[in-house]
């Protein structure tokens, strides 16, 4: 075998390997969809959308009260996780040599590798186990601790994409340097912000572990935070692990929901984005 | 604050700019006349780029960025404890190599940026400032029918002159320019060459480039500088006919650089 031949044989056992990666990567994801599309959709129906759930037992029902728990709960963690996470970014972009910035950054990256369930345990010791009882506004904080790492180094990789003649351009416009940062540089990377932290938000509202601790999930309609909460991953946990075929029906149909809830968060960010670069 | 016309407007005495401990400007001491045209040239990395940074205080943004030595404007230093660097920017505008409209912005607004940094000026007052410096700039017949529309949809040229519309706007009494033809097609490189004949009626200029031509087109002086130090300095037709170094020389005829 001569030379050429051999690269184009090496070529081509290379692409062989990677288009084997892709198709493992892709097929359990779409095994993931298709079971739930299968086993779930069946069970969709308006009042899966707008009932709370029926005795056990008894047939039909809905998860009104989880999709309504998961959107209160996500998005009171945005409130807190968010601000915080994008200020974060912000302060480590723009001052890359401080030392408070060396700190922050390896503090989120060690919590971006803590399991999620730490925090879950964290927000109990000491928000559960100090106020006595298990509540929605818990599991928020939970989340939002998860929140502000992730949104933290995306918010501080986005800035620094902005090329840095757009900054010197203000600043030679005697722009101060605070102002600078935010109606030009952050200003000008806004999209991807947006889009890092709906990406944030779609991850933590498929969390579980975090809010078996905190908001524990519950059977009923509820619009208290200060009180235990239902949430679409508890409630698939809940449905799942039980004993009645009719809820594992419904776990089926209820992850459905989840993986939609995420899906539409996704394609909001990806809109986002795409605004961008026209 | 305005200089009687035999004091120069700008002045470097024993200027010396390090980036940390690497000196990439040697003691220069330079002066510059109001309502001229002020050409640095000479080969990449002599210092002339560090220079006109120093002389609005942006080389200073540059991570171990400093300076020894003084800058003089209108008899100030700039450099003195109480002088307020954002507040200096103002009066000594810059135009970069590479146009840097604001991608958020429109050309109105790219334009009025300046101006809202300082004050809050009345619509009336921003509309006529906006106006006057895009006829300065030699763009408002391009532009007037799409003022509010993407700075970024203008063709490069037209850019770079955004730019410096923006740059004169809030009235800035010296206009640094740092090789600012050097991304532009040769039409759009003379409009800006033909620009800068006007903008001297009432800025002072001092330019960077890398083109000789350019120089000795629109300058009223030059200045030559290699290896961080400043070689010559003197009228344009005088540093172009009759060099009196022979490095000068050399490079203005192509020998080196």
């Amino acid at each position: 075998m001569n030379r050429r031949d051999f690269r184009r044989f090496k070529s081509g056992i290379m692409v062989a390997l990677m288009v084997g990666a892709v198709v493992v990567a892709v097929l359990p994801l779409l095994l993931i969809l298709g079971t739930l599309v299968a086993k779930g959709a069946s069970s969709l129906n308006l009042a899966f959308f707008t009932r709370t759930p029926v005795p056990a037992g008894e047939s039909g029902g809905g998860v009104v009260h989880a999709i309504v728990g998961t959107l209160m709960i996500v998005g009171m963690a945005g409130l807190i996780g968010l601000p915080l996470g994008i200020g974060a970014g912000i302060y480590s972009a723009e001052y890359p040599g401080s030392r408070l910035t060396s700190i922050t950054r390896f503090v989120a990256d060690v919590m971006n590798g803590t399991p999620s369930i730490v925090v879950g345990v964290f927000a109990w010791t000491w928000i559960v186990a100090n106020q006595g009882h298990f509540s929605g506004a818990a599991g928020s904080v939970a989340l939002a601790l998860i929140m502000i790492p992730m949104v933290m180094r995306t918010t501080e990789e986005i800035i620094n994409l902005v090329p840095h003649s757009l900054r010197e351009a203000a600043l030679a416009l005697g722009y101060p340097r605070w102002r600078t940062s935010l109606t030009v540089v952050v200003r000008t990377c806004l999209p991807g912000i947006v889009t890092g932290s709906l990406l944030a938000v779609a991850r933590v509202a498929g969390e579980t572990a975090p809010l078996l601790f905190t908001a524990l999930g519950s059977q009923f309609m509820g619009l208290d935070l200060n009180r235990p909460m239902a949430a679409l991953p508890l409630t698939v946990y809940t449905y799942a692990t039980g004993p009645y075929e009719e809820w594992h029906r419904l776990a089926w149909a209820t992850a459905l929901v989840l993986i939609l809830v995420v899906l539409i968060l996704s394609v909001a960010a990806r809109i986002a984005t795409r605004e961008r670069f026209e | 604050m305005s200089a009687s016309p035999d004091t120069p407007l700008l002045v470097t005495d024993r200027l010396t700019a390090m980036y940390g401990k690497f000196t990439a400007v040697k003691g220069v001491s330079l002066q510059f006349a109001s309502n001229q045209v002020h050409a640095l040239i000479g080969p990449s990395g002599c210092g002339k780029s560090t220079f006109i940074r120093t002389l609005n205080r942006m080389h200073e943004i540059t991570p171990g960025g400093w300076i020894t030595g003084r800058v003089l404007l209108g008899g100030e230093d700039i450099y003195a404890p109480r002088v307020n660097a954002m507040r200096l920017r103002r009066r000594v505008g810059m135009v970069f190599q590479k146009p840097t409209p604001f991608p958020t912005m429109s050309i109105y607004d790219n334009v009025a940026s300046g101006l809202r940094v300082t004050a809050r000026p009345s619509r009336a007052e921003l509309h006529a400032r906006v106006e006057e410096a895009l006829r300065q700039a030699a763009l408002w017949e391009e532009v007037k029918d799409r003022l509010h529309g993407s700075a970024t949809a203008l063709s490069g040229g037209q850019q770079q002159r955004l730019c410096i519309a923006r740059t004169i706007a809030p009235r800035p009494e010296v206009i640094l320019l740092d090789e600012p033809t050097a991304s532009l097609d040769p039409l759009g490189t003379q409009r800006i060459e033909e620009l800068l004949f006007d903008l001297k009626q009432h800025f002072t200029i001092v330019i960077v480039t890398h083109n000789m031509q350019q120089a000795a087109r629109v300058s009223d002086t030059t200045t030559f500088f290699y290896l961080g130090s400043m070689v010559e300095h003197g009228k344009t037709r005088r540093i172009f006919t009759a060099p009196t170094n022979e490095q000068t020389e050399a490079y203005i005829t192509g020998r080196f650089g």
